[in-house]
Formats: structure tokens, sequence, C-alpha cells
């Protein structure tokens, strides 16, 4: 083994190490965030995890209610996957110091034209993917589509967007360099190129270059592509491509109860229980009891995966019956705004230890009452989204602390309040008069 | 039902009124309109009268989670008083609340939209749909968010409207991509918030895009809310607003 090899594995080493490092330091700390919340029990069976699984995340059901987005997304998603495969040898040649490790250890015929294929299969998708990002690009920048023009995409979720395409870019450059500087390589030597069909086009065309030069473009396109892919997995956590991950968790525990039905709340269940029935001996409860949320501390787990996995597609906002009529609700905004505050939480952590607290909190701070007096609990939300998030959940959530905690209330909700009470109606009708109607009958 | 259980008898089913279907004038038509056709077909049913209190919908869903419990947990003691194992009701808000979310509180039922249960009635041939009233007439459905999205009732208000031989004729965005029409969410007794429309205003004109002689639907707050809108796009003369409950007793001139 040369020093130069020796060199090379050292550097991988470090890299990959590095990332790795880094990666799994920001994971931890996302894994450690959805545990801030409180507990809440998922009753499915394995089978229908998986099968929400496989459907939703894997199959991505949901994503073709709308067909072209869908399309184009889905080849981003197939090449994301398959190229994961070119890793793999990227990976042993790395570890190794060797070339093309898989190419020329297994050189019977079957197994080279399995290499070819998968090969092939890569750069077609892989162009496509190029094309398909020019396209996302402009979705993003130049067409007109309402769901990417709101004001929560402003600032950073904008700039998340167009980074991650520029990365689908500067990545597919550098497979392209590496198989095409390789193929001209091949070709110089041998004649013949690997039988890649774009790349070896592309090798004919530079096998005229210096065998030096094209040593020196596959390098970088061999390098340029495991950076690139370690530059993702370590800036994936900071981003709504985290989605890529934790949509298979998300779907996997998909809430099995119909959309209309809101979690009961026993510790009130029983304070009223006691009330009507004297006799009835309420469970003591530990700790303080907190009605509805007012942080993320106060949302279920489930909420909290919830915002992680959200891919800020805004397809709950563009199907919201609010937002449409031009109100502040945006459900995507709650998705976001529960992520943020985590964030924010978890900083001030690292920064000040584990007892940090701030005098802000997810309601009031982030989200206000007229954005969540504004839903209509349509479940318009839910329905869309592709990856099973429930924004109408930790509305729900919030709203209670808002008239339970905060006593916030329009006066009109306040009347209603009072009605209920007083003569079990919304209205100021009184209970004698429930069968009026009945005169009407013949 | 207090009389039905003083003279010894058990109903078969209850039929849930529901505020609206109490108080709301227009909901009273409705409410009359679907007794009819339980009296014509004689079915054995009884209502819980002055005994019946708001499920809590409007209260859980502001999130006034005490008015709820009060509400919920009188009804289930009542209801549970006198044995009832079957419920139907013409409010989707009422279904929604009654099947899913009592059995928690300990009440549990049998509880069916009178969407379904009209369907029913039509399948089994108990309900003979007669006198073409409606034949061939442009009916569009307007579908509940508390029935479709919530519940996955999708069909049989639409086997309904079809039972009457009209032109059922789908707008664009129903279904799972229907829009609210603004009331759910206790939002029906309060102002809407700041913006540039009112929710109801925007579902009508996706209704009376395709032109339609009637507008159905299977919800005492959807009612309101669309025919607010169509009178306010001065369409009341010529766009009926209708429960499905209405079209059948219509049809068979109850
Ligand atoms: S449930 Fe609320 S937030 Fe979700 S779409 Fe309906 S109105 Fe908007
Ligand atoms: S909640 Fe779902 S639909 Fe809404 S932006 Fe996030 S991923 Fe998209």
């Amino acid at each position: 083994m040369g020093f130069l090899q020796i060199i090379q594995i050292l550097l991988f080493l470090a890299l990959v190490g590095t990332a790795g490092y880094i990666a799994y330091g920001k994971f931890k700390e996302i894994y450690d965030n959805i545990n801030m919340g409180k507990p809440e029990v998922i009753d499915t069976t394995l089978g229908f995890r998986i099968k929400n699984m496989l459907l939703i995340a894997f199959g991505q059901k949901k994503m073709f209610k709308l067909t072209f987005a869908a399309l184009l997304h889905l080849v981003i998603y197939v090449s994301f996957c398959i190229t994961q495969i070119e890793l793999i040898e990227i990976f042993l040649d790395g570890l190794t110091g060797s070339h093309r490790l898989l190419y020329h250890t297994f050189d019977g015929p079957v197994f080279q034209t399995i290499y070819l294929i998968v090969i092939n299969f890569i750069e077609f998708l892989s162009l496509l993917t190029f094309f398909v990002t020019i396209i996302f690009i402009l979705r993003r920048t130049t067409f007109k589509i309402e769901r990417f023009k709101k004001p929560e995409l402003k600032g950073w979720p904008f700039r998340d967007a167009l980074i991650i395409l520029g990365f689908e870019l500067t990545l597919i450059t550098f497979i392209f360099m590496m198989n095409g500087g390789d193929s001209a390589l091949h070709i110089q030597e041998h004649g013949h190129g690997y039988g890649f069909i774009l790349s070896g086009a592309l090798g004919n065309a530079l096998s005229g270059l210096p065998t030096g030069l094209l040593a020196f473009i596959e390098r970088v396109g061999w390098w340029g592509h495991l950076s690139m892919v370690l530059t993702f997995l370590v800036y994936l956590p900071y981003s709504k491509h985290l989605h890529v991950m934790l949509a298979f968790p998300n779907t996997f525990f998909t809430r099995p109860e119909p959309k209309g039905e809101i979690h009961n709340m026993p510790a009130i269940m029983n304070e009223v229980k006691s009330m009507i029935d004297p006799s009835f001996v309420v469970p003591a409860t530990e700790g303080e009891v907190q009605f509805g949320a007012k942080d993320v501390y106060d949302l279920s787990w489930k909420n909290l995966l919830d915002a992680y996995t959200c891919t800020e597609c805004g397809r709950c906002t563009a199907a919201c019956p609010a937002n449409q009529t031009g109100k502040k609700l945006s459900p995507r905004k709650i998705m976001m705004d529960t992520r943020d505050r985590m964030e924010e939480i978890s900083k001030g952590k690292k920064e000040h230890g584990p007892d940090f607290a701030d005098n802000k909190t997810l309601l009031g701070d982030y989200i206000t009452a007229e954005e969540l007096r504004a839903c209509t609990t349509c479940n318009a939300c839910v329905e869309e989204c592709p990856v099973n998030i429930s924004p109408l959940s930790i509305i729900v959530e919030l709203r209670r602390n808002l008239i339970m905690e905060a006593s916030d209330s329009p006066a009109e909700w306040n009347n209603i309040f009072a009605n209920l009470e007083n003569n079990q109606a919304p209205w100021q009708f009184s209970p004698e008069d429930r069968l009026k109607w009945t005169e009407e009958l013949n | 039902m207090s009389d039905l259980v003083a003279e010894g008898k058990t109903p078969d089913v209850v039929f849930w009124v529901g505020c609206a279907g109490s108080f709301d004038q227009r909901a009273q038509r409705v409410t009359i309109a679907f007794t009819k056709i339980l009296n014509q077909l004689n079915i054995n049913f009884a209502v819980l009268g002055t005994e019946e209190a708001c499920t809590g919908d409007p209260a859980r869903r502001a999130g006034n989670e005490f008015v709820f419990q009060m509400l919920a947990q009188q009804n289930i003691a009542t209801m549970n008083n006198y044995g009832v194992k079957k419920i139907v009701t013409t409010c989707p808000h009422c279904f929604n609340t009654l099947k899913n979310e009592y059995p928690a509180l300990g009440g549990s039922y049998e509880v069916l939209h009178h969407a379904t249960y009209l369907q029913q009635l039509i399948n089994d041939g108990q309900l003979k749909v007669e006198g073409g009233a409606f034949k061939g007439k442009r009916i569009t459905y307007h579908d509940s968010c508390y029935l479709g999205r919530a519940n996955d009732i999708y069909e049989a208000p639409r086997a309904v409207i079809e039972s009457l031989d009209a032109d059922l004729i789908e707008i664009n965005k129903c279904r799972t991509n229907g829009l609210c029409c603004g009331a759910g969410g206790a939002q029906m007794f309060k102002e809407d918030e700041p913006g540039d429309k009112r929710i109801n205003v925007e579902r009508t004109e996706q209704l009376i895009e395709v032109y339609p002689e009637v507008i159905a639907v299977a919800c005492p707050f959807c009612n309101t809310m669309i025919t607010d809108g169509v009178k306010g796009e001065n369409k009341q003369d010529d766009i009926k607003v209708l429960d499905i409950a209405e079209l059948i007793a219509q049809n068979n001139q109850y």
C-alpha cells in the first residue's frame, strides 16, 4: 500500500468520522427534544403501523393528490434512494483505498451485467433529477404557486429549500465528473469504457485530455460526491428535509382514531364526575395539572415528532378554509413554530444548562389567539398532509389552554358557555322549549 | 322517551334532535321532515325531549372541556338510565361526538347519522322513494366536514340523493377536498376572525359554479351557512338549500 493510499484512507476516515459525530450529536438532540413532550399512547397493531408506513411514507400515497408535484418528487425520491447503492462502493473504496472494488472483485459476466444496469440506472435517474431540480427551483422562485408564497416561508425556510436544491445539482455534477473522468481514463488505458451509457459518452468526449487532468477530475468527483452526502447528513437535522427520515416513524405512529375525535381529558372528566356524584373519588394525579398546552412541554411527543417531520410543503395551508379566506391561521406555521420553539429551548439548554427557562411560550410568543380562533376544526389540513401530521391536534391543545388557563375567550364564546351551562344549549332558549317543534308536526 | 318508558315500552331507536334541530327555525324544518319519514314508516322511535342536552361539541372544540364534560356526562347518565342502544341524528356534530367521544366517558351506543340511516331504509326496501319531484333536477351536494373527513362518510348522502333520480353534479372541491362551510369548531357562534372573506361565501361560490337547482346538505350548520351564502349572492329564488331528509320528505309528499 502506497503512502498516498494511506493518506487517502486516513482522510476518508477523518471526514466520515467528523460528519458522523456532528450528525449524531444533532440527531440525539432532536430525539431528546421530542421526548420533552408528554406521554401519549398510540394503541395500534404492528400490522397497522407497517401498513401506514409502507403506503404513506415509502409508497407516497398521499402525495398523489397533486399528480404533477408527486411525479417530480418521486423522481428525486427514487434517485436519492438508488444513488445510495453507488455509495456502498464509494465507502468500500474509501475504507480500503481501492478503486471500484466491487467492479473488480466480482468479475463474472452476471455480476458485471448487474453492475452496469445499476450504474446506468443511477446515471439516467441523476440526469432526470437534474432537470426536475431545475423545475423545483423555478417553482420556488419564478412560478406563482400560492403555497410557496406565504409569509411563514420568508427567510430561512425559503433559503433552506434552495440550498437543498443546490446540493442536489452539485451532487449530480460530481457523479458525472467521477464516472465521466473514470470512463475517459478507462478508454485511454483499454480502448473502451466500462459500458456506462451517459458517462461513457462523456468519457469519450474527454478522452483526449491529458491523463493527469482526467485523474484530477475523477478524484474531485469522487471526493465531492462523498462530501456532498456527508454535508447532507449534517445539514439534514437543521432542515425541513429531515422528513426523508422522520416520515417513516411518523407514519408508523399514525393515530388510529377517526379524525373527528378529540382526545379526552381524564383529569377534567374525573373532576366533573366528582361534582355530579360526590361519592366518586378523584384518582390522585402527580404534580401540577395544566389544562391544554401553553408550551411545547405540554404537547405530546407525537405532536413534537409531527413538527420535526413537517416538510413545509404547505398542502395543509392551501386547503385550510381560514387561510384561503385571508385569516392569519396557517396550519403549516403551527408546525414550523412548534419546531422553532423546540430548537430555541434546546439551544438555551446547551448554552445555559438543563434548567434553562426563558419567559417565552409557544402560545403567545409564537402562535397567537387570533390564529387559533380562526380554526373551524374541519380536518382539511390533516387530510392533506402527505406524512400524516395533525396541526389540528396542536391547535386544540393550545385552545384548551387559552380558554381554561388564560380565560382568554371572545365575548361571543363566553355567551355560549354560559348558555350551555344554564340552558344546555348554545342559544338562549329554555330547555323546556326543546319540544316546541313538535307542535308543527301535524 | 320518558312517556314511552312510563308505559313500559322501549323504542328501537332514539332520534337525537340536537340543539339546532330543536331551536333553530331552519333546522326545525329538517327535524320535522325527518320525523315525518320515521312516522310514515312506523318506526318505533323516541326523542329525549327536554332531557336532551347539547352534546358539548362546540364547548369542547372551543377549548372549554369543563362545559363539555358536564353536558356529556349528563347526557350519558340520561341515556344509560334509559338503556339506550341505538341513536340516529340529523347533525354530523352530534353524530361525531356521540359516536367517537362518548365511549371514553362511559357512553357506548350504536350511532348513525341520518344519511346512513336513510340509505339503509332505502336499501332494505322499507323506504320507497316515489313521486319524482326531483327527477332530473340538478342537485349538488356539499360535504359536511364532520360527516366526510371526520368520519369518512361520503357515499351515504349521495346514495340518498341518487335515489331521487336526480342529476347529481359534483363540484370540483368535493369529498375529501370539500371546503368547510365555516361553522365548525364553534365558529358558528362568533364572528369570523379578520380576513378577506367569509368562509361560507367562498364555499357558496364554489357550489353555485355548477348552476345547481338544489344544494343538498346533511348538517344544520352547513344549511345555515350555505343558505346565507346563497342569499348573499341573491340567488335564493333559483337555488334551494335543502337537507337530504327534506328532499326525501318533499319528494314523497309526506
Ligand atoms: S382544521 Fe383548522 S387549521 Fe386545519 S384546515 Fe381546518 S380550519 Fe385550517
Ligand atoms: S403539516 Fe403536512 S401538509 Fe402541512 S406543511 Fe407540514 S408536511 Fe406539508
